[in-house]
């Protein structure tokens, strides 16, 4: 017994050495950039953003990088923990010395960065979070946010939902922020296309911790003629499937926040459901040359098709070295100036960064689903532009922190 | 009508499923007293590999329920080798101990399963023949619902049968009730530790596996159950399988009931159920209370001494080192010490309960977020100044303890600790569901230190004045007539009592004095952190500060300071890397191989005699 402790020490003490000597070698003359994000869970939304920004680095370092200038991405985990973000920044920042902060899935976790960012005047390129606090309440100066908004979703949502008779709705949302602005925002554009709507119920499962058939139940004894659905992921595949046992699709209409993105309704496989009104990214229709490029270039590099976590990561990536290009320098104050009104292309067209309050007008893909060879699809779908779905400039201004 | 049998049969089904997770939790507690945080994860295994087995066995009648059968069996395999390999070598360190060695499991399992099974959500696999529903006067109820309201029972009945019929059966039940006296009646301890985890692994297994038609298999799965499991476990009796069965149908009803009258209800219903259960019945419905054991004191536990001469000298020493550094170190170095030295304090003053009060706390966290919260609402609202805001923090936290500890502190040993984690997940979901007051999950952001302050070095200074001071202040009350009081408390009740000490008032009181200097610790963390979100509360905070304490070593003073050092330096190194979890929980478990009695006690007791005073 002693003898094994004894060579669990020695054991313990070498890999303390080693650990300590872990330095990595950084080339000359790079522009670093401390990329964050929730690597260790969540991993079939994270794993495919990380492919996503190291395509697009690859691609641009092997175009000779910016301004002469090789890009260099420091990625890190954040464990889904904002106080263990905010060290992590700190530590890009001072330790590191990169230029800016990118990434981010959680809401939670980009708002800690947002404030960060403002703290410390760093420019934080938000990929991922869909709060609308984050540009709008929280927005400062220094951030700004790629992926549309939970408020721009729901926005296109339900500009198409209130084509639908539907006239009794009731609500299903994780409980939490997401969940909570979605249906808020869903409400109250909906509402306002459609005064006659009611909403008769509203259910709010534990994130991930949901009990389907309860809610369904709870759902189906409200006698709702449309569905608007917010959950996703683990709770979206029970929510699906007791719901179909239970018969409860059969004569409601649903809207679905997420549901038609890859990550989401692929796990479903003959399962998935049809006819509901999601967002997602029907990346295998989509025939434009720019994004015909990108899928291309991806599946070859990864030997797998993109998902949604691919296309913002390509993205944010490259928004990052329009924007480098453009300022010409990595002074913040310079790069902040060159963010706001940017335009930049992407796989799924130009995007702007509105000066007004930081948000891209990347917009989303909404259709229905449909079953086609055993697998969840989009079908009639359209590209919907962010632009079209955010608040007048009015009401913007008053909905952002001063 | 219909719908109301169907909502009671949903609750029973959920109940079967959360039966069998517990059921083999509460049979490893009972007789090993294992805390065994695995067990989320041997669940979350079963179904991944019940997938896998369903998918690539020949299609026929069967395969599905033989799919399932093959990857309990397996799971109970991989039980009985950590078993075999790990546990066993730890029997002789104290059981917390062990609670740390199998969160080390947890890690490595996550990383594993994300290698092996791919980072992808998986749809479980309809049963056949139970693939659609059956109506009830209108109401659609799935016939696996049923057949899952059929098995748990069944599984109750067989480890019933197996536990009083069967010579091993009568062992166990020896075991749960007597270790010592089972031993030196010439049972093979041994063997019978191995095959209880094995059943309790393949129960888990079985668990993950026959959730697959109601869900599938997701990464999430081991951390999102394993809370449940214990409050399951705990609310029935620990070590009482019929009293799991009660209390999975207890809290199965009252969600799928809850939810109709209170929608929100799903995040705290649970934990106010163990609450009010373990407040009237302190040991669980069905549980028994504890038979005393044979060896009360804590084997090798070594009276804690004040300072020697020499002691204090290397205090002094390292002292001067702090306060030297900002010379040298970096911002980010001197960020990463002010959060090691406010970690340091928090987990000083879980020590101070866990060590000399001999009260372990799973809900520590109530405390540090508290005193986190409350700094930034006063600062938010308010407009408090940070000085204000620092003083004023940690004496609310500290009312906010003496409120919790007056309930925890009529329990003992896990039932104790498991009504800390009730009170924080209460406390949690109050800062989580009041978005108006709190921000919710989005936090309160902009809290910042007063511009005095605003220099990190000035903060570093601040930050570290305030912890170093704290955690003396504490170490000096364990040398008051208060702290030799509560260590005679922690080790003779019986003889307290008899000389007319009150007890329960001071274990009450070492709560408050816990509660104030964590809730010193949240203060400071916020103006640290600059914002403040529920996580803090949550949970895996808690734990981290147990893990911390349980690293440094719970016999030695020094243990807080260099388990949250080592603690968190390590997290913040290794997550620079692939895989990272895999490491960290390989290192922590050859950890708890090399330094059964934590870091700081394992290299105490080996340096103790150069500080020893010459006599």
């Amino acid at each position: 017994m002693k003898h094994v402790s004894r060579i669990a020490a020695l054991f313990t003490l070498v890999t303390f050495l080693g650990l300590f000597c872990i330095t990595s070698a950084f080339a000359a003359d790079t522009i670093k950039i401390g990329e964050i994000n929730t690597y260790s869970k969540l991993t079939n939304f994270t794993f495919p953003y990380r492919n996503g920004w190291q395509l697009a680095l690859s691609e641009i370092n092997a175009a000779g990088g910016v301004n002469g200038k090789m890009l260099e991405v420091i990625s890190r985990d954040d464990a889904g923990k904002p106080g263990t973000a905010v060290t992590i920044a700190e530590e890009l920042v001072t330790k590191d010395k990169v230029a800016l902060l990118m990434g981010s899935f959680f809401s939670h976790i980009g708002l800690a960065l947002t404030d960060f960012a403002k703290r410390n005047k760093v420019l934080y390129v938000a990929a991922e979070p869909l709060s609308d606090a984050l540009v709008w309440a929280k927005g400062n100066r220094y951030t700004f946010r790629l992926r549309p908004s939970t408020y721009m979703q729901a926005a296109m949502l339900a500009a198409e939902a209130a084509k639908n008779p539907a006239k009794k709705w009731a609500t299903i949302a994780p409980n939490y922020a997401y969940g909570k602005d979605a249906v808020k925002s869903f409400k109250k554009v909906l509402k306002s296309l459609r005064p006659d709507v009611e909403f008769v119920a509203e259910q709010w499962p534990a994130l991930f911790k949901i009990n389907a058939g309860s809610e369904i139940q709870a759902l189906t004894a409200a006698k709702p003629d449309a569905v608007f659905n917010v959950t996703f992921g683990g709770d979206l595949a029970k929510f699906v499937r007791e719901g179909k046992l239970r018969g409860f699709f059969k004569n409601t209409f649903v809207v679905s926040l997420l549901t038609g993105e890859p990550e989401y309704i692929d796990p479903l496989k003959g399962e998935a459901p049809e006819g509901w009104l999601v967002t997602g990214y029907p990346w295998y229709e989509i025939k434009t040359p720019a994004h015909d490029k990108f899928a291309a270039a991806y599946q070859k590099k990864y030997n797998d098709y993109p998902r949604t976590g691919s296309l913002v990561g390509y993205n944010v990536m490259m928004a990052v070295a329009a924007m480098l290009k453009k300022a010409g320098s990595t002074d913040t104050e310079k790069m902040v100036d060159a963010m706001e009104g940017l335009t930049f292309d992407s796989p799924v067209g130009p995007i702007l960064f509105r000066k007004i309050d930081h948000q891209s007008t990347m917009g989303a893909y909404v259709g229905y689903t449909a079953l086609k060879d055993g697998k969840g699809k989009m079908v009639d779908w359209a590209y919907k532009d962010g632009k079209d779905f955010l608040p007048g400039d009015a009401e913007v201004m008053q909905l952002r922190a001063k | 009508m219909g719908f109301y049998i169907v909502q009671t049969l949903t609750g029973l089904s959920d109940a079967s499923s959360l039966f069998l997770v517990a059921c083999g939790l509460s049979l490893i507690f009972g007789v090993s007293r294992i805390v065994n945080m695995a067990h989320g994860s041997f669940y979350m295994v079963g179904a991944y590999l019940a997938y896998f087995f369903i998918d690539k066995l020949p299609q026929g009648p069967f395969h599905f329920w033989i799919g399932i059968l093959l990857s309990a069996l397996a799971v109970g395999l991989i039980g009985m080798i950590v078993e075999v390999f790990l546990l066993r070598r730890l029997y002789h360190a104290p059981e917390l101990f062990i609670l740390f060695a199998t969160f080390g499991i947890v890690l490595i399992i996550q990383d594993l399963s994300r290698w092996l099974f791919g980072a992808e959500d998986i749809l479980g696999q309809q049963a056949p023949g139970l693939s659609s529903s059956i109506n009830i006067m209108g109401s659609y109820i799935p016939q696996y619902d049923i057949a899952l309201i059929i098995i748990a029972p069944l599984i109750l009945l067989g480890l019933w049968l197996l536990l009083t019929k069967t010579r091993w059966g009568i062992l166990v039940r020896a075991a749960t009730e007597d270790r010592e006296m089972t031993d030196a009646l010439g049972v093979n301890q041994t063997w019978l530790f191995t095959s209880v985890f094995f059943l309790g692994s393949f129960l888990a297994g079985l668990g993950g596996a026959v959730q697959l038609p109601k869900g599938g298999a997701d990464l999430l799965m081991d951390l999102n159950i394993i809370a449940t499991a214990f409050v399951i476990v705990v609310v029935g009796g620990m070590g009482s399988i019929p009293g799991a069965y009660l209390a999975a149908v207890i809290i199965g009803e009252l969600n799928a009931f809850g939810i109709l009258v209170f929608p929100q209800s799903t995040l705290v219903l649970m934990f106010l159920v163990m609450a009010v259960v373990l407040i009237i019945r302190p040991y669980g419905l069905l549980g028994k209370e504890e038979a005393p054991e044979h060896d009360n004191a804590p084997a090798p536990e070594s009276i804690i001494r004040p300072a020697s001469r020499r002691l204090k000298t290397a205090g002094a020493v390292f002292l001067a080192v702090i306060l030297a550094l900002p010379a040298v170190a970096n911002t980010f170095q001197l960020v990463l010490i002010t959060e090691i030295a406010l970690f340091a304090l928090a987990c000083m003053s879980l020590y101070f309960i866990m060590g000399p009060g001999g009260m372990v706390s799973f809900g520590h966290a109530a405390y540090f977020g508290g005193g986190a919260y409350f700094a930034a609402l006063m600062v938010h609202y308010l407009h408090t100044p940070m000085e204000l805001t620092l003083f004023l923090a940690p004496l609310l936290t500290g009312c906010l303890a003496l409120i919790i500890g007056w309930f925890c502190v009529q329990l003992s040993g896990v039932y104790l600790a498991m009504l800390t984690l009730a009170f924080a997940q209460i406390c949690w979901s109050i800062v989580f569901q009041w978005g108006a007051v709190t921000g919710g999950d989005d936090g309160l952001l902009s809290i910042w230190p007063s511009a005095w302050a605003s220099n990190k070095i000035i903060f570093y200074y601040l930050a570290m004045t305030l912890c170093i001071g704290g955690i003396l202040i504490l170490r000096h009350f364990i040398f008051t007539p208060f702290g030799y009081t509560l260590r005679a408390c922690r080790d003779s009740a019986l003889r307290v009592d008899s000389i007319g000490i009150n007890l329960k008032r001071h274990q009450w009181f070492a709560f408050s004095i816990a509660g104030i200097f964590a809730g010193l610790a949240g203060g400071l963390y916020v103006f640290l952190k600059g914002s403040i979100f529920p996580d803090e509360m949550a949970i895996s905070r808690s734990f981290d500060f147990l893990f911390m304490v349980l690293l440094g070593g719970v016999n030695s003073l020094f243990g807080p300071i260099a388990g949250s050092a080592a603690f968190t330096w390590l997290h913040d190194t290794i997550s620079r890397i692939n895989l990272w979890q895999l490491i960290l929980g390989s290192i922590f478990i050859v950890l708890v191989v090399a330094f059964p009695q934590g870091i700081a006690g394992s290299i105490g007791s080996r340096l103790n005699k150069y500080f020893r005073d010459p006599a």
